[in-house]
């Protein structure tokens, strides 16, 4: 592949961000940042944290990509998270359902379920009555936290089940559970988006909803499928969280998270206006996010200038890969070093 | 009267809708609970929600071009937070007023300029624009901050009382701010150039800019006035707690976009105006004081909210499914 050709992918800009964010971390710590250490067989470090904490925004990102690729977004995956950390907490202490014993697969399966119910009722809003996402989803932002509280009879629910931790802290060949689970889902979808038809009919349905009718795609169909996706993906993000703070936390789990997962498909790349998206980008975007977080804490930045940091980052990253700014910025430029980037460029 | 009927948009119906539920529900609190259906609960929906009025009018005019603009709820706590830190360094009023109403105005100018000039998403600069002033909030204190000026004190204290029956009824004068606020905005959107350009924007954004109307200047101004409602707002609210915390109000963007959206308004911009809003507000506020008379727990307001979001929302698709296919058949 010719180097142009690498410069112009989807994938290109938020990888070169977010290998910049880790190197710049790398030399202001001092090379701390990049050192990985082995006790009792797992993998420890700075790295290893980002790619534990980050899977759960991973997850979220790749749900969040789908719905934002057709011109939608789900703003209720926070509360989704808390619905799902609820149920299957309470399930694993027996609180409800106690014909299952408190058996883990079944409570995460059941977690997903919910998951795939509330996005099914997201689905039946935009597919089938036609409102705007944005409105669709608030319904169960607003209520979902509420429903979790029904659950967990408006009680944090803790839990003691290893089987039930080791989803969020436990190692497989050395490495963090939930960076497999983010791996699965991942190569998952882009079986599912690249190796199929779907990926290009939710780009359709993204640029054009009317002319992709027309084409004979059966939108409606995609977006039930779409927004039932990205409650699973919620769910499981919600299992992983609730997995790692051992118990439910309505109030608290998943506050705000929609609109990190958002912040992560956007820095990625994608338009959230619908059309072109790669997962991929989502993910790298995921990972900055993360970053981002995990080095403002590693540096002991005082935790009140954390936002201001994140919102100072965002807006960075948002100017780069805004056109009309950048154009700005090349005709501030000396001549000769705007005649150079033509000729490299060419 | 006859035409007015055949003329009734969708705006309009989903606004009566939400006036009858209104009265309804305020009527249903009065038979349910004693001392509820009195002229001083009425006016307490205005004192306690008057904040929420001024921001919810404000976002009104960045829904109708289509935006939107989730900083709002953060420029109230940092108008609230850094007018007492202000204060409490010894500023007069009436300086501290204007910096942080400019502070909010610079704000809005800020996200307006990046949505039009940079083609930022709204969603996106309003939320880091949400992060940074949070954030700065928390850089001007972390502890709750009590104003003791005298200005404020006065300004949250002087009311209008008065007996009804045998109850004493109360209303404070910082709702007349509100209440101007809300005259004002309608009074722009609906016989100024700018606010028919509001609609334009809101319906076609290319076709208002081909018929020569000043988009951008428009744009920039939307998230301008929200910004300045937000920071109105925040000057209210402070006077309504007199204190300034930086925690404060969160999520409120959603209270303020509900409101809009009971009030019939459609995000997706071109259809809407402020006495919508206001009376979504009202809504959101009867909820809240049954929930309160209930002796609920807190998030029973959020369902409820979320359930009259939901309705709404059904209604509003019904009624312009239906005009469609009425447009299609004429």
């Amino acid at each position: 592949m010719s180097m142009k050709k690498l410069t112009q992918k989807m994938e290109f800009k938020p990888f070169v961000v977010l290998l910049v964010i880790i190197f710049l971390c790398g030399i202001i710590s001092g090379g701390d940042f990049f050192k990985i250490t082995i006790v009792d067989g797992h993998f420890y470090g700075r790295l290893i944290d980002i790619l534990r904490n980050g899977s759960r925004y991973a997850i979220l990102a790749v749900g969040m990509t789908m719905a934002l690729g057709t011109g939608g977004t789900d703003i209720s995956v926070g509360s989704i998270m808390a619905i799902s950390g609820a149920i299957a907490c309470s399930i694993v202490d027996e609180r409800i359902l106690q014909a299952l014993g408190g058996n883990v697969f079944l409570a995460v399966l059941l977690a997903l379920l919910a998951g795939a119910v509330c996005g099914a009722w997201n689905g039946f809003m935009v597919a089938k009555l036609k409102v705007q996402p944005m409105v669709a989803t608030m319904i169960l932002l607003t209520a979902g936290r509420g429903i979790a509280q029904l659950i967990a009879d408006g009680k944090i629910v803790t839990i003691t089940n290893d089987a039930y931790y080791s989803i969020s802290g436990g190692y497989f060949l050395g490495l963090p559970v939930p960076a497999f689970i983010a791996l699965i889902v991942i190569v998952l979808f882009l079986i599912l988006t690249r190796s199929t038809a779907f990926g290009m009919q939710v780009e359709a349905i993204g640029v054009n909803q009317a002319s992709a009718r027309l084409a004979g795609i059966k939108v409606e169909r995609n977006l039930w499928i779409i927004y039932i996706l990205c409650g699973i993906t919620a769910a499981l993000a919600g299992i992983i969280e609730s997995a790692g703070i051992k118990g439910a936390d309505c109030n608290n789990c998943g506050l705000m998270i929609e609109l990190d997962g958002i912040l992560a498909v956007a820095i990625g790349g994608t338009a959230l206006s619908g059309g072109r998206f790669s997962i991929i980008s989502s993910v790298i975007g995921a990972l900055i996010v993360q970053t981002i977080s995990t080095t403002i804490y590693a540096f002991g930045v005082a935790p009140e200038l954390t936002r201001v940091a994140k919102a100072v980052i965002v807006i960075i990253v948002c100017l780069i890969q805004s056109k009309p700014f950048m154009d700005r910025v090349k005709s501030l430029m000396p001549k000769t070093a705007k005649v150079e980037a033509q000729e490299v460029h060419a | 009267m006859i035409t007015k009927t055949k003329s009734l948009k969708v705006e309009n119906i989903s606004m009566i809708i939400a006036c009858a539920l209104f009265v309804l529900m305020f009527v249903a609190g009065s038979a349910m609970y004693d001392h509820f259906g009195s002229v001083s609960t009425f006016l307490n929906l205005f004192n306690d929600n008057a904040y929420l009025i001024v921001v919810a009018v404000g976002i009104t005019f960045v829904l109708l071009t289509g935006g939107i603009d989730i900083s709002v709820s953060s420029v109230v706590a940092f108008t609230c937070v850094f007018s007492a830190f202000l204060l409490q360094r010894g500023w007069p009023a009436f300086i501290v007023i204007p910096v942080v109403l400019l502070v909010g105005l610079l704000n809005g100018f800020l996200i307006g300029y990046c949505v039009q000039v940079f083609h930022i998403q709204p969603f996106i600069i309003t939320l880091a624009s949400q992060f940074l002033l949070r954030g700065m909030c928390a850089v001007v204190s972390t502890v709750s901050i009590p104003i003791e000026n005298d200005f404020y004190k006065a300004a949250a204290l002087s009311k209008l009382s008065f007996k009804v029956g045998r109850a004493n009824a109360k209303f404070y004068l910082y709702v007349f701010l509100a209440l101007i606020v809300v005259f004002i905005a309608y009074y722009v959107l609906k016989y100024t150039r700018f606010g028919r350009t509001v609609y334009a924007i809101g319906s076609n954004e290319l076709s208002a800019g081909y018929m020569g109307l000043d988009v951008k200047r428009v744009k920039i101004g939307v998230y301008m006035i929200s910004g300045f409602c937000a920071a109105l707002g925040g000057v209210i609210f402070s006077f309504y707690t007199l204190a300034g915390y930086s925690l404060q109000n969160m999520g409120m963007e959603l209270d303020a976009i509900s409101s809009a959206v009971i009030g019939g308004t459609l995000l997706t911009g071109g259809v809407g105006n402020v006495w919508g809003s206001v009376i979504g507000v009202l809504i959101q506020g009867v909820i809240q004081t049954i929930v309160t008379y209930q002796n609920l727990n807190a998030w029973w307001t959020r369902v409820t909210i979320a359930a009259l979001l939901c309705l709404f929302i059904v209604l509003q698709r019904i009624i312009s499914i239906r005009a469609d296919r009425q447009k299609g058949k004429g």
